[in-house]
C-alpha cells in the first residue's frame, strides 16, 4: 500500500510540476500576475509530494518490503537500520528520487528566501526549475520507478554494496546533489534573466547566495567522496581522478569560475554574458556528472546502472537542456549585454584570468574524462587517460591561478599600477619564497616541487595577511576589534576559503611529497621498520559483524619504544553477498596519518600464519579535507552578508540610480 | 606605446601563452593515453613492448600461484581463446578472484610475462569490468567466425 502512496505521489508531483513549469512562465510572458502567483503554491506542492514519495520509499527501506523491487535489489534485513534509510539513495532508481527531492527543497527554497524579487523574475525561476523538475520526474516514472513491484515477493533482499555500508556514504550523496542541484537556482535564475532580458548588478546580488550556498555544499559532497575513498578502498589514495570523481569535480571548477565571475557582475557590472554562459555551463555539467554516473557508462562502483533506456533518455534531456538554454544565449545575449570595461591591470583583469584559468583546467578535465569514452562508444579503439596526464597538466594550470589569488584581492578594482602592487605585496612575495625554500630541509627531503607548491601555499597566506593588515590600517574606527567588524562577512567568507586552499596546497604537497607506502608480509609477532615508526603485528582474530564475519587484526605503532597506537584493521565478508571489504585502521594526526590495511593471509588461507599488510604514513594528508572545509565554511560565511538580506530596500534605489549604485559596495 | 597598441600587445601574449599551453596539455595527453589489449591481440604480438598498457580478460581458475612468504603472485588472465601469463607484487584487490574479470596495467616482459604495476577491480561482485567483459567477447566473436567460416568451406 505505501509504495503505491509513493508511485501515485510521484505521478501528482509530475502533473504539478507541469503546470509550475508553464502557467507561471505564459503569466510572466502575457503580465498575467494570476499565472504568475501559480507558481509558489505549484512548487511547494510539488515539493511536497516529492517528499511523500521520498518517505514512502524510506519506509519501504526502513521496514523490510521486499515486495519492492527496489528494496529487494538493494537491502538486507540482517543490514542495520541507519543503512537501510541509506539504501534508499543507495540505487540508481533512489539516488534520481534523492536528486528530485533536492530539487524540490531548493525550488521551496527559493520560494520562502526570494518575496523581494520581481514577481515576473520570480515566476520564471521557478517556471524554468519546474521544467528541470518534469525532466527528472518523467525519467523516474518512465524509466527508473523507484517503487516497482516485485512479483512473487523475495523472502530476502540481496543487500546493498558493502563499498556503500559506511558513514561517509550515507551524507556524501545528499551533500553532493545540494551541490549539484544548487546550480539548478543559478541556472534558473539566468534563464529568466535571458528570458526577462533583464541583467544588472542587483540580478547578480540576488544570485551570488544560491550559486554561493550550492558551491559549499558541492565542496563538502567532494571531500567527503574523496575521505570515503581514503578510508574504505583500503588504498590510501585520495583522488584517482576516476571520471566518477572528474564528474563532481568539472561543476565544482565551473562553479568556482561562476562565483568570481559574479562577484564582478554584482559589484563592477562587468562581465554580464560571461556569467549567464558559467551559470548555464555549471548547471550542465552537474547534469553531465550525474548522466556519466547514473547511465552505466563508466567502469566504477558508483555505475550502478546498466540500462541503455536510460542512458538515452538522460542524453536527450541534457541535449534539449544545454542546447536549448545555449540556443536562448545566442538569441539573447545581446540584450543582456558584455558590461563595464576596465584597464589590463586591474581586479577586473585578475578574475578574468582566474575564470579562464578554471575553465581551462576544466576542459582538460573533461578532454581525459570524454575522450576515452568518446572513442569507445565509436568502437575505434579502447584506451585510458593515465593518471599521469591529469597530475602533470592540472597543477600547470593551477599554478598562475594560485599566484593570481595573491593579487587580485588586493589590485584596485578598473584600474591598478603593477609598481603599487609590488609595493604593498614584496614582503609577502619575500616571505613566502624565503619560508618555501628553507622549510622543505625541515621535512627530511628538499626538492623543488615541493618548495615550489609550498610557495604558493604560503603566498596566499602571507598576502592575505597583507590584505587584512591594510584594511584595517586604512580604517577610521579606532580600536582593533571595531575595525575587524567593520569589513563585511563577504570578506572575511573570501579570505578563510583562499586559505582554505592554501591548507589544501600544503596537504597535498606534503602527502605526494613524502608519503612512505610499504606493502609488507609479516608473521604474527613479527616487526617491521617504516619511516621511523615501528610497528608490530600481533596477528589476527575472528569476530562476527552485525551482517558479516570479520577478521580482525592488531598492530600495534611505536615510536623510539613508546607505544603511540594499537591499530585494528578489518577484513569483512558480507554475509548476504560473499563480498570482501578491507577496513583500514588510521591512527589520525594532524602532522599525519598511520595507515593500516589488512591484505590477504599468505600460507594457504591459513589466519595465524603470515598476512600481507599494507603500511603507509600519510604526512598532513587530513589538511586535504580540512582545507576544502574552509573553503565551504569560507562560502557559508560569505553568505551571511546583510547586503543579500537588504536587497529590498536597495531595489527601489538601484531601479533610479542603475548599476552605478552597484559599484559604491567595497 | 599607445594604449591600442599595447592593448594589442597584452591581447597577444595572451593568446601565445594560451597557444602555448594548449600544445603542452595536449602533448602530456597523447603520451599518457593507455592502451588496451586482449590476450588474444597481446599472443598476436600487436602489443608494444616496453610501453605501459592494459590488459583484460578473465582470472584463469586455478592459475593463482604464490609465491612462498612473499608478496609476489603469479596468475593467468584469458579472454577464452588466449591466455597470458602476469606476476604482480603486491596487495591484490579485495575483488581479485579466480574466473572473475579483471584489468591490469603494466609492461610486457621479454619473456612474454605481462608486468602488472597495478590490478584495478574497482567493479562490483556481478558487474564485469567493460574491458574484460569485451575482451572476452570478441575471442569468442572470432572463434564463432573461424567456426562458421571453417563449417562454411566444409560444405562446398
Amino acid at each position: 500500500m505505501i509504495p503505491e502512496l509513493g508511485h501515485f505521489a510521484l505521478i501528482l508531483a509530475l502533473l504539478v510540476a507541469i503546470v509550475q513549469s508553464t502557467l507561471p512562465l505564459a503569466g510572466a510572458a502575457l503580465g498575467a500576475p494570476r499565472l504568475m502567483a501559480l507558481a509558489r503554491p505549484a512548487a511547494r506542492v510539488q515539493c511536497f509530494m516529492v517528499v511523500l514519495a521520498f518517505v514512502c520509499l524510506a519506509t519501504a527501506f526502513a521496514g523490510n518490503d521486499f515486495s519492492v523491487q527496489n528494496v529487494a535489489a538493494n537491502s538486507n534485513s540482517q543490514l542495520p537500520l541507519q543503512y537501510r534509510i541509506a539504501a534508499t539513495w543507495g540505487s540508481h532508481e533512489g539516488s534520481l528520487l534523492l536528486w528530485t527531492l533536492m530539487l524540490g527543497v531548493w525550488t521551496c527554497a527559493v520560494t520562502l528566501f526570494s518575496r523581494h524579487l520581481p514577481p515576473a523574475f520570480l515566476a520564471r525561476v521557478i517556471s524554468v526549475m519546474g521544467l528541470v523538475s518534469v525532466g527528472f520526474l518523467l525519467f523516474l516514472l518512465l524509466t527508473s520507478d523507484p517503487f516497482d513491484r516485485l512479483v512473487p515477493a523475495a523472502a530476502e533482499g540481496r543487500d546493498l554494496n558493502p563499498l556503500l555500508q559506511d558513514p561517509g556514504m550515507v551524507i556524501h550523496p545528499p551533500m553532493l546533489y545540494m551541490g549539484y542541484v544548487g546550480f539548478s537556482v543559478a541556472f534558473a535564475f539566468a534563464i529568466a534573466a535571458l528570458l526577462g532580458g533583464r541583467l544588472d548588478a542587483t540580478w547578480a546580488r540576488w544570485s551570488r547566495p544560491w550559486t554561493t550556498v550550492a558551491w559549499s555544499f558541492l565542496t563538502i559532497g567532494i571531500a567527503l567522496g574523496s575521505g570515503w575513498a581514503y578510508y574504505t578502498l583500503g588504498w590510501g589514495g585520495w583522488w584517482f581522478w576516476d571520471p566518477v570523481e572528474n564528474a563532481s569535480f568539472m561543476p565544482w571548477l565551473t562553479g568556482t569560475a561562476l562565483i568570481h565571475s559574479l562577484a564582478v557582475t554584482e559589484k563592477r557590472g562587468a562581465f554580464k554574458s560571461w556569467t549567464v554562459l558559467l551559470a548555464i555551463v555549471a548547471f550542465s555539467l552537474s547534469l553531465l556528472g550525474t548522466f556519466l554516473v547514473r547511465s552505466g557508462v563508466l567502469t566504477s562502483v558508483h555505475a550502478f546502472a546498466t540500462d541503455p533506456a536510460r542512458g538515452v533518455f538522460i542524453l536527450t534531456f541534457l541535449a534539449l537542456v544545454v542546447g536549448g538554454s545555449l540556443a536562448l544565449f545566442a538569441y539573447r545575449a545581446s540584450k543582456v549585454g558584455l558590461g563595464g570595461v576596465f584597464g589590463v591591470v586591474s581586479r577586473e583583469s585578475a578574475l578574468l584570468a582566474n575564470n579562464i584559468l578554471l575553465i581551462v583546467a576544466m576542459a582538460t578535465v573533461l578532454l581525459g574524462t570524454l575522450y576515452p569514452l568518446f572513442l569507445d562508444a565509436l568502437h575505434l579503439n579502447k584506451q585510458s587517460v593515465g593518471q599521469p596526464y591529469f597530475d602533470l597538466v592540472f597543477p600547470m594550470v593551477m599554478a598562475p591561478l594560485v599566484f593570481l589569488m595573491g593579487i587580485g584581492p588586493i589590485a584596485r578594482w578598473s584600474h591598478a599600477a603593477l609598481p603599487d602592487l609590488w609595493t604593498r605585496l614584496r614582503w609577502a612575495f619575500g616571505v613566502a619564497l624565503a619560508v618555501a625554500l628553507v622549510l622543505p630541509f625541515t621535512l627530511g627531503r628538499w626538492s623543488p616541487w615541493v618548495a615550489a607548491a609550498l610557495f604558493f601555499a604560503l603566498w596566499i597566506a602571507t598576502s592575505s595577511v597583507v590584505n587584512l593588515g591594510a584594511r584595517l590600517a586604512h580604517s577610521h574606527r579606532s580600536g582593533l576589534l571595531a575595525k575587524l567588524a567593520a569589513n563585511s562577512p563577504s570578506y572575511y567568507g573570501m579570505l578563510l576559503a583562499h586559505l582554505g586552499v592554501a591548507v589544501f596546497i600544503v596537504g597535498v604537497t606534503l602527502v605526494k611529497g613524502y608519503e612512505v607506502e610499504q606493502d609488507v608480509a609479516l608473521q604474527p609477532g613479527q616487526n617491521v621498520a617504516v619511516g621511523g615508526y615501528e610497528f608490530r603485528f600481533l596477528g589476527v582474530h575472528p569476530g562476527p559483524g552485525p551482517n558479516y564475519r570479520a577478521v580482525t587484526g592488531t598492530v600495534e605503532v611505536r615510536r623510539d619504544g613508546r607505544l603511540l597506537e594499537t591499530l585494528h584493521p578489518e577484513k569483512r565478508i558480507y554475509n548476504a553477498s560473499g563480498q570482501t571489504m578491507t577496513i583500514a585502521a588510521i591512527d589520525v594526526g594532524v602532522l599525519g596519518d598511520r595507515y593500516v590495511s589488512l591484505g590477504e593471509p599468505l600460507a594457504d588461507d591459513n589466519p595465524s600464519g603470515p598476512w600481507a599488510v599494507r603500511i603507509y604514513l600519510k604526512p598532513f594528508i587530513d589538511w586535504i579535507w580540512g582545507g576544502a572545509l574552509l573553503m565551504a565554511c569560507g562560502g557559508l560565511i560569505a553568505v551571511t552578508d546583510r547586503r543579500y538580506r537588504l536587497v529590498v530596500r536597495r531595489r527601489s534605489a538601484s531601479a533610479l540610480a542603475g548599476a552605478a549604485v552597484a559599484a559604491s559596495a567595497d | 606605446m599607445k594604449p591600442r597598441t599595447r592593448r594589442l600587445a597584452w591581447i597577444v601574449t595572451g593568446l601565445a601563452v594560451l597557444g602555448v599551453a594548449a600544445a603542452l596539455v595536449l602533448n602530456a595527453f597523447q603520451s599518457n593515453l593507455v592502451f588496451f589489449f586482449t590476450p588474444t591481440q597481446v599472443a598476436a604480438h600487436e602489443a608494444p613492448q616496453g610501453r605501459p598498457f592494459r590488459i583484460g580478460g578473465l582470472v584463469e581458475s586455478g592459475s593463482l600461484a604464490r609465491e612462498p612468504n612473499s608478496l609476489t603472485v603469479h596468475f593467468r588472465v584469458t579472454d577464452t581463446a588466449q591466455t597470458i601469463a602476469v606476476s604482480y607484487t603486491g596487495l591484490l584487490p579485495d575483488l581479485f578472484k579466480e574466473g572473475r574479470g579483471v584489468v591490469a596495467q603494466g609492461t610486457l616482459g621479454a619473456d612474454g610475462t605481462f608486468h602488472a604495476s597495478e590490478v584495478l577491480a574497482k567493479h562490483d561482485e556481478n558487474y564485469m569490468p567493460p574491458a574484460a567483459a569485451d575482451a572476452v567477447k570478441q575471442a569468442h566473436g572470432a572463434t564463432v567466425t573461424k567456426t562458421l567460416v571453417r563449417s562454411g568451406g566444409g560444405g562446398q
